[in-house]
């Protein structure tokens, strides 16, 4: 039994013990813990110190969200509950079930079902290594909905990743970095390799390409899990057995909380290569089958996952209210030779524990054993508020829950924002823009993710309506997927995503605001309605001891309040990943702010759902929605190396309403295809329309039919501004359509024919755009086509 | 009305079984999950109790070994007398990709022995050499017992790592041939492939589904239950909400089964 002398110990010594500790505790934070155990006249034994560290470290306590920020001449006391958790409280929806509370948030399905959706971030680990982090990425969240309520079916997962450029040249790459076609390659076959054989599908996701992505990839990995009515609420009691079923505990995944808290380095392979787990998705298959049994037989009160901090995360928050006590020498073990520090904060994975009645405990272990599942008594729950370990019968740890649990300092951080001006590229008025389009088709961001979806099972489990790939010939891509949970019934849910890693490089308010729109159109453009639709938030930020970056962070959470609220989408759940910054020396490679928007809408009649591909030559076209002069950080400015300062902007009341009534007009079947515009603007959404319907297009932007509403505007800014809320959409029943969209902008912009070719004009109605579909297609395909 | 009992075998990594279950039923058969271990180790059910037996899709133990190699040894080696009984009384069996894996390592298909002692083929990596998930056009050559009334070409969608079918030898191939045992072959569709190949495997002679001489065991690598409905194929959308929730191509081969115990069993 080890003691850390830490009663007399100096700020450096704290300083010290901290860091090669790996505990990555500030010393605000390390005198916190010298004044407790000076007052309980006593040093703590190391894994007192390790449980403290891991409970209070960024990855499991969002210090940074929750502390006193000082911006702008104001304090903010707690960022997330002054934005994202307020939208969620002041719109009150009765339909949100359980919201930031459990391991994911729940919303209402049917009259018997509630669903719920977690998205959870693996970049540190996927950095390490791809294969194994991203692997156990998909794994992690897929125990999110499992330890939610008590315990839900995971049935969708999603995927969004953020790597460097894939033909990044070698001598550019950051020393000790793994190159990003590598962690690339390796990120998809890990989650492939594990969610294919969970019987998931992978239905929605995202990926995105950046230079600063190099050396800190971003996985963000999601899952949906449906649960029975009534099952949303858990409860331990005293005297309950705490069980761990599952996988068995080995030196995988040591110290993943609190390294995962820090940026990572040049050496964080050698210190840290620990951290990372090691996957096995069919001991979790097994796990999954077998709790569903249990739980419908009523056999447990309480359940939760092993995630980021081991066992000491999931009984130090299950016994948080109660109590409980722990002997580690009954966890069992991969191999011998942990020490009971490692036993304890190991992040092995598989695992789930449980709180079981004694009286129930007999069955309750049948039920896992029938299916060679093992279910281990390691403690039980208790009533003193202590959370007490003993190893082979000494006692190792002793530690008040209150401590433990509300014991940290806040952190006071400063905060500030200063808009950085980038350079504006001097855009010469071109007379074809062909070329333009056909390169911006095969920019990596809008290019072609086919070869990953098809790698991802997407329709196991039998419920899905919208598949990833649409079109003709299944390759088109899609906004948004619509799953049926239960395959009697035509209920269903939509799950869509909004990230941008361009905007928020001139502006997070604006990033933050455009990616909450982008997610809502997407489910609007299937047939949804944001009425009936919740958000997650996961923000992945630079180290955010840095005002600068803290400052963006700020701005970002204010526009979640602003856009949310107005739309009228809580938030139900969400993550945030700080200290994402690859440092080699002195510098450090900040990634740009990101923030994913993932979306979930209950869809009452999934047989109205439509989709993106043009349908029928003849069909006109519109688009809905005004274009501004907004090509800051679109994509058209990246392709010609630029980055702009025109951000798009979002107004919430007008694009509500927007919205609203184009939901209604589709739900009335007067929209043959739908897409949004994003990344590539209008031009790209219309030539994916094109191709993915095999049929092609007559676009005339000509200033005789634009709507008094649309400001006049260069050709190149209205076809490749990314500006929000608009989307194209292909009408057969023009009268109707135009009288269900009263009191909303729409501009005719032509129609579908059968020619095969792709055509626009511009506002002098001379020909600005003219290309085979099929080329146009192959643009599209041909960057990952060969990978 | 004769209820049909169809077993749905389950053991780890086993993900297809639900919606196998519902296509079942949906066919009008009653349908029952079963843990492997409750018929070898615990021998608390029993295979004669049902009159079909289904091997749903998934990664059973991991695919580790081989696909569906450690399902195929337990089926032959903890199972073989409740099996032999099983076939013996003329009753069904279906394996669906995972399933199929395990038919045909267990010996079970094409069982051209009879007495499913030899293994006549194999299942192995696409030449693509990863998971693929896509629709693909089959082609009905010959009928057995669950493709009655199948003709032409249908579409179901395969997601397989390891589907590349492999008879033993080229005399084993001729003997599927001339004993009709071919049941779906990949088929170029009546549109334009795009630019995958129509094979999504490489399987000789494009072979997608077999069944044993008396057609009653039936494998095939894609999934007809993902296919029940006319709303999960990928371009439903394109036909209109009109007739979205009518059958799919895979209804039938589900219809046949049961329909075939109702009559003669």
């Amino acid at each position: 039994l080890n003691h850390i002398n830490i009663m007399r110990a100096n700020d450096k010594e704290l300083m010290r013990l901290s860091k090669e500790g790996q505990l990555f505790l500030s010393l605000d934070e390390m005198r916190a813990i010298k004044d407790h155990f000076k007052k309980l006249g006593r040093n703590p034994t190391d894994i007192e110190l390790e449980t403290v560290a891991q409970t209070w470290s960024e990855h499991c306590k969002h210090k940074t969200f929750r502390g006193i920020i000082e911006y702008e001449g104001h304090t903010i006391d707690n960022l997330l509950k002054n934005t994202v958790m307020r939208v969620t409280k002041e719109l009150n929806k009765p339909w949100c079930v359980s919201v930031f509370k459990d391991n994911s948030g729940i919303i209402r399905f049917d009259e018997e079902n509630d669903v719920c959706f977690k998205v959870e971030t693996h970049n540190h680990p996927s950095a390490l290594e791809p294969y194994g982090g991203a692997g156990t990425g998909i794994g992690g969240v897929i125990r999110d909905p499992l330890g939610t309520g008590l315990g839900a079916k995971p049935i969708v997962n999603t995927d969004v990743f953020c790597f460097g450029r894939p033909d990044l040249p070698y001598n550019k790459l950051p020393k000790g970095a793994i190159h990003p076609k590598r962690i690339m390659k390796g990120v998809v076959s890990g989650v492939r390799d594990y969610g294919n054989r969970m019987g998931i599908p992978t239905s929605n996701g995202a990926v995105l390409f950046d230079d600063n992505f190099v050396g800190n990839p971003l996985v963000f990995c999601g899952n949906v899990g449906i649960l029975p009515k009534g099952m949303a609420f858990k409860e331990v009691h005293n005297g309950d057995l705490v069980v761990v079923v599952g996988g068995r505990t080995g030196r995988d995944g040591i110290h993943g909380a609190t390294f995962s808290s820090g940026e990572l380095t040049v050496e964080s392979e050698t210190v840290s290569g620990s951290c990372v787990q090691i996957g096995n998705p069919i001991q979790e298959k097994k796990v999954t089958d077998t709790l569903l049994k249990a739980r419908d037989l009523g056999l447990y009160n309480s359940v939760t996952d092993c995630g980021a901090g081991g066992l000491s995360s999931a009984v130090g928050e299950m016994g948080e209210e109660s109590g409980a006590e722990i002997y580690l020498e009954k966890v069992p073990l991969k191999y011998k030779g942990l020490s009971y520090t490692e036993i304890w904060i190991s992040e092995a994975q598989e695992r789930m524990v449980f709180a079981v009645d004694p009286a129930n405990i007999e069955q309750f272990k049948e039920v896992f054993e029938r299916e060679n599942v093992e279910a281990t008594v390691i403690g039980r729950f208790t009533d003193d508020a202590h959370l007490k370990l003993s190893y082979e019968s000494v006692p190792v740890c002793d530690i008040e829950m209150k401590f433990l649990h509300d014991g940290v300092p806040k952190i006071r951080r400063k905060a500030v924002w200063k808009k950085e001006t980038f350079k504006e590229p001097v855009i010469k008025a071109k007379k074809d823009l062909t070329g333009d389009l056909i390169k911006l088709l095969s920019e990596l961001n809008i290019a072609s993710k086919e070869w990953i979806i098809r790698q991802y099972d997407h329709e196991v489990q039998g419920g899905s309506v919208l598949k990833p790939l649409q079109g003709i010939t299944h390759d088109g891509p899609g906004d948004a997927c619509v799953t049926r949970p239960i395959l009697s019934s035509k209920k269903g849910i939509i799950l869509s995503c909004g990230i941008n890693v361009d905007f928020g490089k001139i502006d997070p308010y604006w990033m933050a605001a455009s990616v909450i729109d982008e997610a809502l159109r997407q489910v609007i453009s299937v047939g949804g309605d944001i009425n009936k639709a919740a958000i997650l938030d996961n923000f992945c930020w630079g180290n955010t001891n840095k005002p600068d970056r803290l400052g963006g962070l700020v701005r970002a959470s204010q526009a979640c309040y602003d856009i949310a609220k107005v739309y009228g989408t809580p938030f139900i759940s969400g993550k945030d990943s700080l200290n994402n910054e690859y440092s080699v020396g002195k510098t450090s490679i900040s990634i740009p702010p990101t923030l994913l928007i993932s979306c979930i809408a209950v869809m009452d009649d999934t047989t109205k759902a439509i989709t993106m591909d043009a349908k029928k030559s003849g069909n006109s076209i519109y688009i809905v929605g005004l274009t501004q002069d907004e090509l800051g950080g679109s994509q058209y400015y990246k392709s010609m190396g630029f980055t702009g300062n025109n951000v798009p902007k979002v107004d919430a009341h007008y694009g509500k309403h927007l919205m609203d009534t184009l939901s209604r007009a589709i739900n009335k079947g007067y929209v043959a295809s739908c897409h949004d515009c994003s990344d590539g603007g209008m031009a790209v959404a219309l030539a994916e329309m094109a191709f993915a319907g095999g049929l092609g297009m007559d676009i005339r932007l000509s200033a005789h039919t634009r709507p008094p509403e649309q400001k006049a505007l260069p050709d190149t800014a209205l076809l490749f501004s990314e500006s929000n809320t608009r989307f194209i959409v292909e009408t057969a029943d023009e009268t109707r359509f135009i009288a269900s969209m009263k009191g909303v902008p729409i501009w005719k912009l032509g129609h579908v024919s059968s020619s095969g070719s792709f055509k626009i004009s511009g506002s002098d109605n001379k020909q600005l755009v003219l290309a085979g579909i099929a080329k146009l297609k192959e643009a599209w395909q041909s960057p990952f086509k060969d990978i | 009305m004769k209820k049909v009992k169809v077993i749905i075998l389950r053991t780890a990594g086993t993900n297809c079984d639900r919606e196998t279950a519902f296509a079942f039923e949906s066919a009008g058969a009653t349908t029952e999950f079963v843990h492997i271990n409750d018929l070898t180790l615990r021998k608390e059910k029993k295979l004669q109790d049902y009159q079909i037996l289904a091997v749903p899709g998934g990664f059973t133990y991991g695919d580790d070994i081989a696909s569906g190699k450690i399902l195929a040894n337990e089926l032959k080696f903890k199972l073989e007398e409740d099996l032999r009984q099983f076939i013996a009384s003329g009753k069904l069996i279906i394996g669906i990709c995972n399933g199929f894996q395990v038919l045909v390592k267990a010996g079970l298909l094409p069982n051209l022995s009879g007495d499913f002692q030899t293994i006549d083929a194999t299942l192995t990596l696409n030449d693509s050499a990863r998971f693929e998930d896509r629709w693909v056009f089959l082609e009905s050559i010959d009928k057995c017992v669950w493709t009655k009334g199948i003709d032409g070409t249908i579409a179901l969608p395969i997601a397989h790592g390891e589907g590349k079918f492999i008879p033993k030898d080229k005399k084993t191939l001729d003997i599927l041939k001339k004993e009709g045992l071919i049941v779906f072959k990949y088929a170029k569709g009546p549109g334009k492939d795009g630019h995958h190949p129509y094979n999504p495997n490489g399987s000789v002679e494009d072979i997608a589904g077999i069944c044993d001489k008396s057609g009653r065991i039936f494998g095939l690598m894609p999934h007809p239950e993902r296919h029940l409905k006319a709303s999960q194929h990928p371009s439903w959308t394109r036909r209109g909400q009109k007739g979205s929730e009518a059958p799919g191509d895979g209804f039938k081969i589900f219809k046949n089964g049961v329909d075939f115990v109702k009559k003669y069993l």
